[in-house]
C-alpha cells in the first residue's frame, strides 16, 4: 500500500515530487559523462545486430535439425555393360575401362533444406597388400527433386587403376555414394552397395 | 558533436582505476576468445575448427565465403568424405572431397586422392612436386557441416588490409572512449 501511493506520487508530479537529494543528478554534466546514453542511435543498432544474429543463428540450427526427420528410401541399379580394355601400363599398375548403366531414384534423400546431392560410384575391392580399395569411377550433381531420377549409361570419368597388378579376374563392389549437401548446417552421406561384379581374367 | 567533447573530457580526466577497469574488461574478452577457440580445436579434433571457402572449386556446393565446420575423428578416411588438407610449403588449406583410396592391410595407411567437385582433373598438380598421393597426417578434419555467406567478413579482411586496420582502430577507439 505504501509503495503503490509513493508510485503514484511519482505518477502524478514527476520528479519533483521526491526529496530533493532523491532527485537523479540527471543534468549534471557528471552524470551525463558516467550514464550510457540507453536511446542512442549505437546502442539500439548494436542490440539489433545481436538479436538479429542470434535469431539468424537459431533459424539455421532449425533448419537443420529439422533434416533429421527425413527418412530417406532410395533406389539404386548398376550394370557393368561393357569392358571396354583390360591391360598392364608401362608402369605396372592395372587398368581397366568400363561402360556403366546407372539408374537410380533419389528423391526421398531432398528436404526443403537440401542445396544439392552429389552421388558417385565408387568400385571397391581388395588387394594382398592392400586391405581396402576404393576409386570413384563416376560422379555427378543432383540440383533438385525434379531431376533426381537418373538414368546414366556412360565410360568411367575417373580412370579405374590399380596400385599393382592384380585386377585380372577380380571380384569388386560397384558402391553408389550420395552426400546431401545442405543449404545450411549438417551433411549427411549414405551409400548403397551393389556386389558381384567380377573383372575378366585375361588382358583384353 | 557532443561525443566529442565527452571523448576529450574522458581523456583529460585520466583515472588510473577506471583505465586499469578497462584494461583488465579488454583482456577478458580477448582470453575468452581465445579459450573458446582452443576448447572447439580440442573438441573437433582438428587445427582449425572453422575454415573459410577461398576458392570455387568445389562449386555449387561450396561457394566462396561459406564456412565450414571441420571435425576429426580416428575413424578411417573413406571415399566421398569432403576433406581439408595441408601440403607442405603452401599454406592455404585445400578443401576437396576423396575420389581414390589406398589402405594397406599391414600398416593401416592410406593413400588418397582428391579432387575438386568443380575442377576437370584431380589435386595432382596441387601436391607436392613428385608427391601422388596424401597421407593421413596432411588431413586437417573432415567437413560435416556449413554456413553460407558468414566467411565473407573474412575473405575481405584478407584480402583488403586496410579494412582489417580500419577495423581495428575503429574498435579500438569505441574501447577507449566509452564510458562503462
Amino acid at each position: 500500500m505504501l509503495f503503490q501511493t509513493k508510485q503514484k506520487d511519482y505518477e502524478r508530479e514527476g520528479w519533483a515530487g521526491l526529496e530533493a537529494e532523491q532527485q537523479p543528478a540527471k543534468f549534471s554534466s557528471e552524470a551525463k559523462r558516467r550514464t550510457p546514453n540507453m536511446h542512442s542511435f549505437g546502442y539500439r543498432a548494436n542490440a539489433l545486430l545481436a538479436f538479429s544474429v542470434t535469431i539468424l543463428a537459431l533459424i539455421c540450427g532449425i533448419a537443420s535439425f529439422s533434416d533429421n526427420f527425413n527418412s530417406p528410401s532410395p533406389a539404386a541399379q548398376v550394370q557393368v555393360l561393357n569392358i571396354n580394355w583390360f591391360r598392364k601400363k608401362p608402369d605396372g599398375n592395372d587398368e581397366v575401362s568400363l561402360t556403366l548403366n546407372i539408374s537410380a531414384n533419389l528423391e526421398s534423400l531432398f528436404t526443403w533444406n537440401t542445396k544439392q546431392v552429389f552421388v558417385f560410384l565408387a568400385a571397391e575391392y581388395k588387394t594382398p597388400k592392400n586391405a581396402l580399395n576404393q576409386v570413384s569411377l563416376w560422379d555427378g550433381i543432383i540440383p533438385s527433386k525434379e531431376k533426381a531420377k537418373i538414368q546414366i549409361r556412360a565410360t568411367n570419368k575417373y580412370r579405374f587403376i590399380d596400385q599393382g597388378s592384380n585386377l585380372r579376374g577380380k571380384d569388386f563392389n560397384l558402391t553408389l555414394h550420395w552426400h546431401v549437401m545442405p543449404k545450411t548446417g549438417k551433411m549427411f552421406r549414405d551409400n548403397l552397395v551393389i556386389s558381384g561384379f567380377r573383372l575378366p581374367e585375361a588382358y583384353r | 558533436m557532443g561525443w566529442i567533447e565527452d571523448s576529450v573530457a574522458s581523456v583529460k580526466s585520466f583515472k588510473l582505476r577506471q583505465a586499469l577497469h578497462q584494461a583488465v574488461s579488454l583482456g577478458m574478452i580477448v582470453a575468452s576468445a581465445l579459450m573458446i577457440w582452443k576448447t572447439l580445436m580440442c573438441v573437433t579434433g582438428s587445427e582449425s575448427p572453422v575454415v573459410v571457402v577461398l576458392s570455387e572449386s568445389m562449386e555449387p556446393g561450396f561457394s566462396r565465403g561459406d564456412i565450414l565446420f571441420l571435425y576429426m575423428s580416428q575413424d578411417p578416411i573413406r571415399v566421398g568424405e569432403i576433406v581439408v588438407y595441408n601440403i607442405e610449403g603452401r599454406d592455404i588449406p585445400v578443401v576437396h572431397r576423396v575420389i581414390k583410396v589406398h589402405e594397406r592391410k599391414d600398416t593401416g595407411e592410406v593413400d588418397i586422392l582428391t579432387k575438386g567437385d568443380n575442377n576437370e582433373g584431380d589435386d595432382i598438380p596441387l601436391y607436392a612436386p613428385d608427391q601422388y598421393w596424401l597421407h593421413r597426417h596432411h588431413i586437417m578434419g573432415r567437413a560435416v557441416g556449413f554456413l553460407p555467406y558468414v566467411g565473407w567478413a573474412t575473405i575481405i579482411m584478407s584480402e583488403k588490409p586496410v579494412v582489417k586496420y580500419v577495423l581495428i582502430s575503429a574498435l579500438g577507439l569505441l574501447a577507449l572512449t566509452s564510458n562503462d
